[in-house]
């Protein structure tokens, strides 16, 4: 069976070229285009996700210790609403969009039809492995591809889940699963795509972004970046904290690209915040955090190690005001809370991942130790050590006033997403002003993901291209202009021989001039 | 590079500052456009002459026309295009609110082209400032007059710390990539394109690419007088009128019926004659070859001995002034370069098939082109194409005029490019859309979160299915 071989068998480059090959032959003869074929599939999309719940369930289990309610919420509901979605609109989204023409090319009319880019080739992430692998490929389908997808290695039972029920339930001419690890994902990346959608690390989507540009490829990027949460003195603190630290601890023990990955707060507002959310976790994971079964795991020992080297570092772990346990043989870290580390510790650096929430009110007084700009994010060096220098002399006072730690948010790049927490207008404005990121959240985390009005996607760092309901339509379509040009007159200024009284009339047609065009249609030349 | 290091900085600078976020600055550079090309049209034309030997009409009805109309667009579009617009949200989200604020990039990056040096130059440009960015313009070496005149007239028209230009060949080409840009805006060949981005992979950077490719113009038969002369206009305006063929959506070659093939022909020089006189160069109606090098690379396309015997019309090469007249060929071997790369000169070879219908399996095997022009009134071919062929854009019975359309997006797909441009589609493509959740702070369901149950998975179902019914149930104990 095709899937079979697919994994016994070693993928290499001319695998990948087969099975191009193979798509490609697929695609040409027009099976994807139509709409019965698009919604056969997205049925059985639904049906696997429908008939194979528990399985799906156990295998994210297996892979990540992920609480079976959380993988619900977050997975498996999502895939359902992303299915009954465009089952629902996607007669309205294949539909033509006929446009208005104006007077410079009258008499015509025009229309915009997406048509499908071809063969796609969607590589999904670990945290989410089966939504991030196919909840890409139901837009892929709906907009008419065929599509190969690579799920994450770090999730074998996932992945190998994935692959079966792809292999059972949607059409294999069409529609494949390539499991495997850099060696199998290298050499799909050599072939020539139509569209490339990956979710992942900014490092590889380096990679991947290098791959395409050999064969002119568009890609979309969902990648990451450290999201902040502003949190101001004046909301409702219970309602506040469950949506904080539940957008941090349930979303895969914050291994989770729109985790929140640190906060700011007020000097004064902070004990009040820092006690709350104690609080708030020994509720829900009790007072040794190892021992609950609702939290999640750290995917491997590799991520795992990666986070005690964030809290290795000397002036990072005497900050630790909470948790902090640990359990290597087991993969289970506990929800960890740090107060004011340095801002150039490597833990403020890089997109934390994991269950560590560094709380900002105050920098710490390490004085000019190191100020290595984050060269990453302006062209040159001398416009940030300005800004750099600017924001230390702050340091002090600045979040004395909430609106100055924008600076500090601006300064790290775009991230995917950024929360506030404020009932303050002014607040709220200059935040959305101000911030730039993928999306923003107003007193709540995380929940833009399970909206499928609005695009999801990230800017500078964190990505490019955004997806979710018609969004993932379109990003995986092309947008063909169609233009009907009727036979009335043409006026002759458009042609050679020219002079200056054509040029005369050329300004007036193509200033949407009515007298003008009246007296092109006359024929007066 | 000292001063480059100063712009770039001085332009961060502008963008961080927050000015060109305003809709007054963004209005008051659409502003200074439009009075730059009403102002120095004179100058405009005479820079087109000098680098292409545009005759002034083509220049405006290429150029500053339809630049001219783009900047009024956007100036009477710009309150809309900035409008936050309202997501839909569904009941359990409530009471919330979700709206995408369309936001600019930062500091953009313009790569323009030598054939339409100011329409490519600034029809980008157009978006990029509407869309509230900063700007580097770098146009096209091979066009030095145009590159020269928007060098100095942009920093005197414009806001020079937020919008400049940079001129300069390849070298400076490859030091501006070196840079972090919030976005590139690339027109030119798919061999720089390439370059490019590679280039944008170290910061991310998003780019679009406008290429090009072989444009082919299917051509059915008419019965009707009138519409032969008309649609011979246009293939020959869409061939040798737009820049001597040196356009990315020029018609690059025609697929005709074998048995209507000799009709066409004889349509085809009558009209050459008749639009560009008995001596094409004389009568000053087309443009030129941009230099020595291309006029070279179209000299060799016919030097093939199998291509020069199918010329059946025109042919005559001027080295001297870059001057080659309009030329048909009848069938050139498939194989040969000038079947194979994208002509961008008035060569126009003719490739009959059997069926009309042939065409689209024709165009098929081949990469995707910019655009994709038929000359039919047969609805059904008409319908076929549209859905059997994939390119940047389709035109039935006209040529090129689809430039001049803002409702619809110009660009490429495949080896044609990606992304787009034009009308509001060029504001868009300068634009993040930032959408904004905003949640009130009511009351929290306490089902979203640890420690988790049964009864709270059953209830959480309920909600993401939108059953409300079956909710209420569960909530009161009624039903698992």
């Amino acid at each position: 069976m095709a899937e079979d071989s697919e994994t016994t068998k070693v993928f290499d480059a001319e695998a990948a070229a087969s099975l191009m090959k193979d798509l490609r032959g697929s695609y040409a003869s027009g099976k994807t285009r139509s709409y019965e074929w698009r919604v056969a599939q997205l049925k059985n999309m639904m049906k696997i996700v429908d008939d194979h719940e528990q399985d799906i369930l156990d295998a994210i289990r297996a892979d990540l210790c992920k609480p079976d309610q959380e993988a619900y919420i977050a997975e498996i509901s999502i895939m359902k609403s992303s299915c009954m979605r465009a089952l629902g609109e996607l007669h309205r989204w294949m539909k033509p969009e006929k446009v208005k023409t104006s007077v410079t090319t009258f008499p015509s009319s025009a229309e915009i039809v997406s048509e499908p880019l071809g063969v796609i080739l969607i590589i999904g992430a670990w945290n989410f492995p089966l939504l991030l692998s196919l909840d890409p490929a139901i837009g892929a389908i709906a907009a008419g591809n065929a599509v190969v997808l690579k799920p994450s290695e770090l999730c074998p039972a996932t992945s190998s889940l994935i692959a079966k029920l792809v292999g059972k339930y949607l059409d294999s001419s069409c529609v494949r699963v390539v499991e495997g690890a850099v060696a199998e994902t290298s050499v799909l990346l050599e072939q020539k795509w139509d569209k490339i959608f990956f979710t992942g690390s900014g490092r590889v989507g380096r990679i991947v972004l290098a791959a395409a540009a050999k064969h002119l490829t568009p890609v979309t990027l969902e990648l990451g970046g450290k999201c902040p949460v502003v949190v101001d003195s004046d909301i409702n603190l219970p309602v506040a904290i469950k949506r904080i630290a539940g957008g941090k601890w349930t979303s895969n023990n914050g291994q989770a690209c729109i985790a929140p990955d640190y906060v700011i707060t007020t000097k004064d507002f902070a004990p009040k915040l820092i006690d709350a959310l104690k609080h708030q976790l020994e509720a829900w994971y009790g007072k040794d955090p190892l021992e609950s079964k609702d939290l999640a795991h750290i995917v491997n020992s590799h991520h795992f190690d990666r986070l005690l080297k964030l809290l290795d570092d000397d002036k990072v772990s005497g900050k630790i005001i909470h948790g902090g346990q640990r359990d290597k043989a087991n993969l289970k870290f506990a929800p960890t809370i740090l107060l004011d580390v340095p801002e150039d510790s490597m833990i403020m650096g890089e997109e934390i991942f994991g269950p560590l929430l560094p709380i900002f009110t105050n920098s710490s007084s390490d004085g000019p130790a190191s100020n290595e700009p984050v060269k990453r994010f302006v062209p040159t060096v001398g416009t940030l050590f300005q800004t750099g220098s600017l924001f230390r002399r702050q340091r002090t006072t600045m979040v004395d006033k909430l609106e100055e730690c924008f600076d500090m948010i601006i300064s790290r790049g775009k991230p995917l997403a950024a929360y506030l927490f404020t009932n303050n207008k002014k607040l709220k404005e200059k935040f959305v002003k101000t911030v730039s990121a993928g999306g923003l959240v107003i007193n709540d985390t995380v929940l833009h993901f399970a909206e499928k009005t609005l695009p999801f996607g990230g800017v500078g760092e964190s990505g490019m291209g955004s997806y979710h309901g018609k969004f993932s339509y379109d990003n995986f379509s092309h947008r063909k202009s169609v233009l009907y040009k009727g036979f009335a007159g043409d006026s002759s200024a458009r042609y050679p021989p020219y002079s200056d009284r054509k040029l005369k009339l050329l300004k007036a047609l193509l200033s949407g001039s009515v007298i003008g065009v009246i007296l092109a249609l006359i024929g007066w030349s | 590079m000292r001063d480059l290091e100063t712009d770039l900085e001085e332009l961060r600078e502008s963008y961080t500052s927050g000015k060109t976020k305003e809709a007054s600055w963004r209005k008051s550079q659409l502003n200074g456009l439009l009075t730059l090309l009403k102002e120095k049209e004179k100058d405009i034309f005479n820079a087109l002459e000098h680098d292409l030997g545009k005759h002034y009409a083509e220049a405006y009805r290429d150029e500053v026309g339809t630049l001219t109309k783009s900047v009024n667009l956007a100036l009477s579009s710009l309150k809309d295009w900035m409008a936050v617009k309202k997501a839909k949200l569904p009941l359990p989200a409530f009471p919330s609110t979700a709206k995408v604020f369309p936001e600019p990039l930062g500091v953009v990056l313009i790569f323009s082209t030598w054939n339409f040096p100011f329409g490519l130059s600034l029809e980008p440009l157009i978006g990029a400032v509407a869309a509230g960015n900063a700007v580097v313009l770098k146009p096209s070496e091979l066009a030095p007059a145009s590159s020269s005149f928007l060098a100095a007239s942009i920093s005197t028209y414009l806001d020079k710390k937020a919008v400049k230009v940079i001129e300069g060949g390849q070298v400076v080409g490859e030091h501006l990539l070196g840079y972090k840009w919030d976005k590139i805006f690339f027109t030119g060949s798919t061999q720089v394109a390439r370059a490019v981005l590679t280039a944008a992979v170290k910061h991310i950077t998003p780019v679009t690419l406008e290429l090009g490719g072989k444009s082919p113009a299917i051509f059915d038969s008419f019965s009707s007088s009138w519409d032969k002369e008309m649609v011979i206009k246009r293939v020959l305006g869409g061939k040798f009128g737009t820049c001597a063929g040196q356009a990315c959506i020029g018609i690059d070659y025609i697929l005709v019926q074998e048995g209507y093939a000799p009709t066409l022909v004889e349509l085809l020089k009558n009209g050459t004659v008749k639009m560009f006189g008995e001596n094409p160069r004389e009568t000053k109606s087309m443009a030129r070859i941009i230099n020595k090098q291309h006029f070279s690379r179209l000299k060799n396309l016919l030097d093939d001995p199998s291509v020069k015997s199918c010329i059946v019309h025109g042919g005559g090469m001027d080295e001297h002034n870059l001057f080659i007249e309009p030329t048909i060929l009848m069938n050139p071997p498939l194989e040969a370069s000038i079947m194979t790369d994208e002509i961008f000169g008035p060569l126009l070879p003719i490739i009959t098939l059997k069926k009309i219908e042939d065409s689209i399996g024709f165009i098929n095997s081949r990469p995707k082109p910019l655009a994709i022009y038929a000359f039919t009134r047969n609805e059904t071919l008409q319908k076929r194409i549209v859905s059997e062929t994939s390119s940047g854009s389709v035109t039935f019975n006209d040529a090129v005029i689809q430039y001049a359309a803002d409702t619809v997006p110009f660009g490429g797909v495949g080896e044609s490019g990606f992304g787009s441009y034009h009308g509001k589609f060029s504001f868009d493509a300068f634009t993040h859309e930032k959408p904004v959740l905003s949640r009130a702070m009511i009351s929290e369901f306490w089902f979203r979160f640890p420690p988790w149950n049964d009864n709270k998975l059953a209830l959480t179902k309920k909600a993401y299915s939108f059953d409300y019914f079956g909710f209420v149930l569960v909530l009161l104990g009624l039903k698992k």
